[in-house]
């Protein structure tokens, strides 16, 4: 089939109801009778509930319901939370706190009243006696054996212990030329969707279904978890996701607050509504990262890498979300990053705070895995005194060594790293930029660049390796018009698969996007599903529907070679018709084949009426997209303030399906990535307080913080789905935070400098440029 | 993120405003562009019962030259201020303040006589209010009444307003001859206000020696504050680079600083020095 859409930068079909605002968010929902869900939430990080006082909220007129965590204990199962270690200490969560706090921002009560400002004003009536405990916020300090303990009934905070080791660690270490070694934190971030949280439930006539919309990439998933959380028969409710305004990882979550929704819809009858604040998206929103490694890596004096040691304390904070304890882990399997690491010994302990539950940010693990990698490849270039750039080339796996099995315990699917870091080279002119570096130099001015051979785990994945299942649902129905509808389980918040998926269907089919409508977010209309996360929707969402086309098209050509007297195997799909291969010229029409099946007048024997197919896609492996990174860094000599002045990106995703959307997600993401980097941070005092609790004080990038990126591609195709995608949603969070960091830090090498902590603020290499020595 | 509730009255006049305040005493505050106190009131930091609304009093906006003075209006917006000719003629150092602040929906929005009496010691205004020697003018049920700008900044979101006062107007003397003025900061990632914020002025006489200099610095200190240290040592001399950096290192002299998430006080006190320097630099270099 020639690919007339595939591969071309259509626009995306969404935009014109995103951007005229005639679309419908959770927000956008009213429903007659409608009433608003407000939660008091605990003002300390650790604390026993003495004593709750309802009785002023609930003598507000307008108030419905008041409900505290002993009626929701009751009436509700806990919060979900997947994944398993062995040992591992899993703390349990019901929808409101019982008898004791462990975050600033834990849910104690929630009002429904009338209007959202009558519910807000009771939420702040209900007294709450609470009799503060010692919290702790710093994992280390955690781990202590006298640190305040979060649970009585666990012996102490360390909830898991994950480790492996390839190889002989030991020898490697020993017959090493030079070890170096650095302790890289990586900071708590808040994930910050455009959209914040929201949700509305109600139950709907005539047979009382329970019906929730939600802002979540996992519609399905959700019902599964709420149906269990708030008794209610799976198959009599439906969750639907309306338009999401972006999630990057923490709508891929059940919260208490959605049970909330659910359970109050069906106590008061009403529907219910509820719409998170962005103070409260920061406070009780997952948060990514919080987590630090201890890197040693050996190396050979020409560079070759031996071994790796990596002693990884993740962060989970207080309690867990639904994939709290997993996230963390998968640092271990891509600490190798894009290099032969023979040896590698990796150790993490799982600790609990008093902070909000870590979880899966943008990247999820892989990006705490790249910037340890990248970062320490940096402080062995610079012992070894070796051009960053080579000692990476040294170390890459040459293309004929794939599939490639690393020490991490994944196999690597496909790639050639050098075709990459060569093209990023050529396009940032290394070479003029390290002259250029020199001469700055001399002018007392101070100028870094970075580099970033990232790799990342995508396409998540086959369901041996995940929580619930890694395979994706995808259904064609042909029309009786020839019209296509496509329903994926792959729910997208902000993607943009009813564009790509449409450009593959079109070109399979031999007809236009136009002609394709992609349905999804709603488990009423859709076959179960997985959803949009791990960078999965169009490796493994795309392949499902790819497959169900396959299907239709060999009963199609079944019908067409039934109709012109021929034999299947002699028939092709081509744009509007089908045709008999060999250049005789005979071709039937699409829709009238499609009238065929429908009519079903003149069927071959066996061939059933209809045209509509589902299948189920299960990956052999994960894709491991990569790419290089080049950032230029130049810094203010008297405050320290560093600037980006130069961005490349060359990133490898496999085949890509419309150019226009990779590109939006590398844009994206390196912004993000960037952020983590340069602004970024969740902040609590010692006391737990969360001294980052609005936008006025968690640094969003903006625009001008950034120059023109200049982004370029290989392309390996990915051998593990027919389509030949990597997947690109996260490449840019995961490729670009190191490449800065190795910049400010290059461009303070001549100090001294190995390492500087994110996010690298200006006063933190002011402080380095106040201390530096006469040069 | 929702207010207490409160009642809402549009006031006709400014006379008619500062009735209400005296009649409703603690209880009320007046609303303009809505950009410093809504956000505060939604986070239910300030919960005033009555919200008096000047917002709609048309003549308070207004920039106007006469009688060697620039007067804007209270109401004049930041946007208006940072693309006025005559603002950009007669003290730049107010119209890059003004273009400095926020984004363009704050800055289409927000009102200097509000961002004053507000008094964030973040703000822009401050910093190129003070080098400028503005008047603020203040109408109060005693009628007018004149507040130098150094006497205006009183402390952390306070000013020199009686509870009864609204600000009427900002006045700028116009300095003739060779003369420029700029502000430059640097910005605190998340909100955007100055971490430390500069803003000259100079004079140029005929043998090309300073005087006259304004130096104000905002985000530092608890409140904006004058570099008058820093002044007196680059008055009457010529401005060779080396004495602009040794008079700088004045600029931050006796204050106590601000040490938060977001900058220490050394830093603070370090960027206030750099930063009058450049704005020194700048100023001079508009002078021509």
């Amino acid at each position: 089939m020639t690919q007339r859409y595939v591969g071309q930068a259509l626009k995306r079909k969404e935009d014109p109801r995103l951007v005229s605002g005639t679309s419908s968010y959770v927000d956008d929902i009213s429903m007659p009778g409608m009433l608003h869900m407000a939660i008091t939430r605990s003002i300390h990080a650790h604390a026993r509930i003495k004593r709750i006082d309802i009785s002023k909220a609930q003598r507000l007129p307008g108030v419905h319901a008041v409900i505290t965590g002993e009626e929701v204990a009751a009436n509700c199962g806990p919060v979900p939370s997947a994944g398993e270690i062995p040992n591992m200490k899993r703390p349990q969560r019901y929808l409101l706190a019982v008898s004791k706090v462990r975050f600033v921002g834990e849910p104690i009560a929630a009002v429904v009243a009338a209007d959202k400002y009558i519910a807000r004003d009771a939420a702040d009536f209900i007294e709450i006696e609470y009799e503060p405990l010692p919290a702790v916020v710093n994992p280390e300090k955690a781990m202590q054996p006298g640190s305040p303990r979060l649970y009585d009934e666990f012996s102490d905070n360390v909830s898991y212990h994950f480790g492996f080791e390839s190889g002989n660690t030991e020898e490697a270490f020993k017959s090493a030329n030079v070890v170096v070694k650095e302790r890289f934190i990586n900071q708590r971030l808040a994930p910050i969707a455009m959209e914040t949280r929201g949700a509305v439930a109600t139950l709907q006539m005539p047979d009382n279904e329970l019906v929730i919309w939600s802002s979540t990439q996992i519609p399905h998933l959700l019902r599964t978890q709420l149906a269990l959380m708030v008794r209610v028969p799976e198959n009599r409710m439906r969750v639907i996701a309306p338009e999401v305004g972006g999630g990057f990882g923490s709508k891929l979550n059940v919260y208490a607050e959605e049970g909330l929704v659910a359970y109050l819809a069906k106590k008061t009858g009403h529907p219910v509504k509820w719409i998170e604040s962005r103070r409260e998206n920061i406070a009780a929103t997952i948060h990514g990262r919080d987590q630090i490694d201890d890197v040693e890596l050996a190396l050979k004096k020409d560079g070759t890498i031996l071994g790796m040691r990596v002693k990884s304390i993740a962060d989970l904070g207080a309690y867990f979300q639904l994939l709290t304890p997993i996230i963390p882990t998968l640092t271990g399997l891509l600490a190798p990053g894009a290099y032969k690491v023979p040896a590698l010994k990796f150790d993490q302990v799982g600790v609990l705070t008093n902070k909000m539950a870590t979880d899966a940010y943008r990247g999820a693990g892989r990006p705490e895995a790249t910037y340890l990698i990248e970062r320490i490849m940096d402080v062995a270039a610079q012992k070894l005194k070796l051009d960053p750039a080579e000692l990476r080339r040294r170390n890459f796996p040459r293309p004929n060594e794939f599939p490639y099995k690393t020490s991490g315990g994944v196999i690597y699917d496909s790639a050639d790293y050098e075709k990459a870091l060569d093209r990023a080279l050529e396009l940032a002119d290394y070479k003029g930029l390290r002259l250029k570096q020199a001469e700055l130099w001399k002018q007392g001015k101070y100028m870094g660049i970075g580099l970033s051979s990232y790799v990342e785990i995508c396409a998540m994945g086959p369901s041996t390796a995940m929580p619930a299942g890694g395979w994706e649902s995808g259904t064609v129905r042909i029309e009786p018009s020839g019209k296509v509808t496509v329903l994926t389980g792959a729910s997208p918040h902000g993607q943009g698969q009813e564009t790509s998926f449409a450009q593959i269907a079109a070109d399979e089919l031999g007809i236009t996007p136009d002609d394709v409508v992609v349905i999804h977010g709603d488990t009423a209309r859709i076959p179960y599903g997985i959803g949009t996360f791990g960078s999965r929707a169009t490796a493994v969402g795309g392949t499902a529907m790819f497959l169900a086309i396959q299907d239709l098209k060999e009963k199609m050509k079944k019908i067409a070679a039934h109709l012109l007297e021929t034999t299947p195997d002699k028939m092709e799909f081509s744009p509007g018709k089908l045709v008999v291969k060999g250049g005789s010229g005979r071709s039937i029409n699409y829709t009238e084949v499609v009238g065929a099946a429908y009519m079903a007048r003149n069927l071959p024997p066996g061939v059933e009426p209809g045209l509509e197919a589902t299948r189920f896609f299960e990956p052999s492996n994960f894709t491991f997209p990569f790419g290089t990174h080049v950032c230029v860094v130049e810094l203010d000599w008297e405050t320290g303030e560093p600037k980006i002045t130069k961005y490349v990106a060359v990133d490898d995703c496999g085949n890509v399906i419309n150019p226009l959307l990779v590109e939006g997600q590398v844009h994206g993401g390196i912004v993000q990535g960037v952020a983590q980097a340069l602004h970024e941070e969740v902040v609590y005092d010692e006391n737990g307080q969360l001294l980052t609790g609005s936008l006025m004080d968690y640094a969003l990038p903006r625009a001008h913080d950034f120059p023109e990126f200049e982004l370029d591609r290989t392309v390996t195709p990915s051998p593990v789905n027919p389509l030949g995608v990597k997947g690109v949603g996260e490449a840019g969070t995961i490729g670009s935070t190191p490449a800065v960091v190795n910049a400010v830090v290059d461009a303070l090498a001549p100090f001294g400098v190995t390492h500087i902590d994110m996010p690298v603020r200006s006063e933190k290499v002011w402080k380095i440029l106040k201390g530096r020595k006469a040069s | 993120m929702i207010a207490h509730n409160f009642e809402y009255t549009v006031a006709t006049s400014l006379g008619e405003a500062v009735n209400l305040l005296q009649k409703h005493g603690g209880r009320a505050k007046i609303v303009a562009g809505g950009h410093s106190l809504i956000p505060m009131m939604k986070l239910r930091l300030a919960a005033p019962e009555f919200l008096i609304d000047i917002g709609r009093i048309p003549e308070l906006s207004y920039v106007n030259k006469e009688n060697g003075k620039i007067r804007i209006g209270a109401l004049t917006t930041h946007y208006v201020i940072e693309t006025s000719d005559a603002v950009a003629r007669g003290c730049h150092a107010l119209a890059d303040a003004a273009g400095l602040i926020g984004d363009v929906q704050v800055r289409n929005k927000g009102t200097i006589g509000g961002s004053l009496s507000h008094a964030d010691p973040a703000a822009d205004y401050p910093a190129s209010i003070l080098a400028l020697d503005a008047t603020i003018v203040a109408l109060g049920p005693k009628g007018e009444r004149q507040i130098p700008a150094s006497k205006f900044f009183v402390d952390m979101l306070t000013t020199a307003l009686e509870p009864n006062e609204i600000v009427r107007e900002i006045q700028i003397p116009l300095r003739s001859g060779r003369t420029g003025s700029a502000y430059l900061k640097m910005a605190q990632k998340a909100s955007g206000f100055a971490i430390c914020g500069a803003a000259a002025v100079v004079e140029l006489d005929g043998s090309g020696r300073l005087s006259n200099v304004g130096i104000g610095i905002t985000g530092v200190g608890n409140h904006a504050f004058r570099a008058t240290d820093t002044e007196k040592a680059l008055n009457g001399q010529k401005p060779a680079p080396d004495l602009l950096k040794k008079a700088c290192e004045s600029a931050g002299k006796g204050i106590i600083a601000l040490d938060d998430i977001h900058a220490s006080a050394n830093y603070r006190l370090d960027l206030a020095r750099v930063f009058s320097r450049r704005a020194l630099e700048a100023a001079i270099e508009r002078a021509g």
